[in-house]
């Protein structure tokens, strides 16, 4: 049976640092069997966050070989197993201990974002009737699974902390999600333009290339509401002709 | 969001990363092709010469000189003029100065160019997960603030260059007549150039309508398209082109030089133009 070295960050604060661990390499494995076998053969305080392993519950994001991935879908036979595998937590998040961080402030950001607000329902029995076609477009949006891969690689967070200024993709996406929704009547422009800081997305992709459900943040959720944003803020004609147009 | 404070020191240094793939390849490939690119173009405008083929009753024009507004009275020149009458004397000039300030706002403003280039030629980031220069930090600006808040003019750069793709076709269409023998009228045909020239307007085509403002305008904007079908397929067509953009780009760019380089080379007479029929 092949053997192989996980190179992984280890401990808290300033005291931590990488620690290399040695275990099983079997056939089907994926990384978070492994973090799960040296939990259990060496290192048992060694504390990782998980959930489902399908993928689907978003909590076992990680750096790997420097890829902000999720551990249970990265499998062994995807990565070179003769030099160390590399597991880090993500860098954009105030960390905790080992591979863990404290991702809450995502979900501070998300509390800001202005709720759904459906226009009256259509029907006397209070639903509403909405054509296959106009909800097809958000309804990528709702495949995310908040593993916030995608807010850990983006530099406007990860390297100029921008935190307090800017939603990040992932919030884009949510945002998307309710502004394109062909019921909703709430305007989260402004909020984009200024406390969610849309502007400092230089387009750069990054977010979607990480996303492991495929959502295409950056083509499909960014940009659109970047020009909206110009629609609404910055372009003097749209401006003008806003007084006679509805985007229903 | 101001109510979600986070403070974080930037872990990375520039280039620092664990990634152990070949992470640079990409923003070298795309700095090496924009510089080349941008490099043979400032040269071929400077040139203001072997633009226009016209041997053995062709009619080629190459795409940078296109639409010509001043030129020879052979050429097929917009303007009965070689060169505006307010240019200075001391400046040389080339109508290639007139035309590539299009579409080459075009391609810096574009999305996909500004994310390609922000990479490779302001490591803003290099690369995804790659560490920045340490001095930028918590001072960047991003396309919030001036000057890069200027790249929101991307939409109204669409429309000079949507009228240079139809001028573009004009020239292939134009490129398909050539001048009988005995001087008397045109006659229809196909030449390689005809070919080269029709695939770059073409390409160009797949460029330009697939732009993410084009997309917007023409259908992003609503919320509910269902009832409108004539939106709702040009919304799906602009979108096809639209997911596909980055290849446009790149394909439309390399052929562009090259439609360029076969109209200079053949009226430089390195080879000459094969007549399919
Ligand atoms: S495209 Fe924008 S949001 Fe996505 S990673 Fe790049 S800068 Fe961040
Ligand atoms: S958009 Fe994708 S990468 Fe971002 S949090 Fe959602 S699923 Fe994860
Ligand atoms: S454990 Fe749920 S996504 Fe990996
Ligand atoms: S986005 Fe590329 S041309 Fe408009």
């Amino acid at each position: 049976m092949a053997q192989a070295t996980f190179r992984i960050w280890k401990g808290q604060g300033d005291s931590a640092g990488f620690k290399d661990f040695v275990t099983d390499a079997t056939v089907g494995m994926v990384v978070l069997d492994a973090v799960h076998q040296i939990q259990a053969e060496s290192d048992p305080t060694l504390a990782c966050r998980w959930n489902c392993k399908a993928g689907k519950c978003g909590s076992c994001s990680a750096e790997i070989n420097g890829n902000p991935r999720l551990m249970c879908m990265t499998r062994l036979d995807q990565l070179d197993l003769t030099v160390p595998v590399i597991i880090e937590p993500m860098k954009s998040f105030p960390h905790v201990r080992d591979l863990v961080t404290d991702v809450s402030w995502n979900f501070r950001v998300k509390k800001a974002i202005k709720p759904f607000k459906p226009r009256k329902p259509d029907a006397p029995d209070g639903t509403w009737r909405i054509q296959q076609q106009d909800v097809e477009r958000v309804q990528e949006f709702r495949k995310c699974i908040e593993c916030f891969l995608c807010q850990d690689v983006c530099h406007v967070l990860r390297d100029h902390h921008k935190h307090p200024e800017f939603a990040g993709p992932r919030h884009f996406v949510y945002t998307a999600a309710l502004e394109m929704h062909p019921l909703d009547t709430e305007n989260r422009l402004g909020q984009m333009k200024d406390a969610g800081g849309i502007g400092y997305c230089n387009i750069t992709k990054c977010c979607t290339k990480v996303c492991p459900e495929h959502i295409t943040i950056t083509d499909n959720a960014i940009i659109p509401l970047k020009e909206r944003v110009t629609d609404e803020y910055y372009d003097p004609i749209t401006r003008f002709f806003k007084i006679f147009k509805t985007n229903q | 969001m101001s109510h979600a404070d986070l403070r974080l020191p930037q872990v990375q240094k520039l280039g620092q990363t664990s990634r152990t793939d070949v992470w640079w390849l990409q923003p070298l490939v795309v700095l090496l092709g924009l510089s080349a690119f941008g490099v043979y173009a400032t040269w071929a405008a400077f040139q203001a010469r072997d633009y226009f083929y016209h041997t053995g009753g062709a009619h080629y024009l190459s795409p940078f000189y296109s639409p010509l507004l001043y030129g020879a009275p052979h050429e097929p020149r917009w303007i009965d003029a070689t060169l505006p009458s307010w240019w200075p004397s001391w400046m040389p000039f080339s109508a290639a100065f007139l035309i590539l300030a299009g579409p080459g706002a075009m391609r810096f403003t574009c999305y996909y160019y500004r994310g390609a280039y922000y990479k490779a030629f302001w490591a803003d980031p290099i690369s995804c997960s790659v560490g920045e220069p340490k001095f930028r930090g918590e001072k960047y600006r991003g396309e919030y603030r001036l000057p890069l808040i200027l790249q929101n003019i991307h939409r109204y750069v669409f429309y000079p260059a949507a009228a240079f793709v139809i001028v573009l076709f004009y020239d292939a269409f134009r490129a398909m007549w050539f001048t009988r023998p005995d001087g008397n009228g045109t006659e229809f045909g196909v030449g390689v150039g005809t070919l080269v020239l029709l695939l770059n307007a073409t390409l160009l085509g797949g460029y330009t309508f697939g732009c993410h403002c084009a997309r917007h305008q023409i259908g992003g904007y609503l919320d509910r398209m269902a009832g409108r079908p004539i939106r709702t397929a040009c919304y799906t067509c602009v979108s096809w082109l639209n997911k596909r953009h980055m290849g446009w780009a790149w394909v439309s760019l390399v052929w562009v030089g090259w439609s360029d380089a076969y109209v200079r080379l053949l009226c430089k007479g390195v080879f000459t133009d094969f007549r399919i029929f």
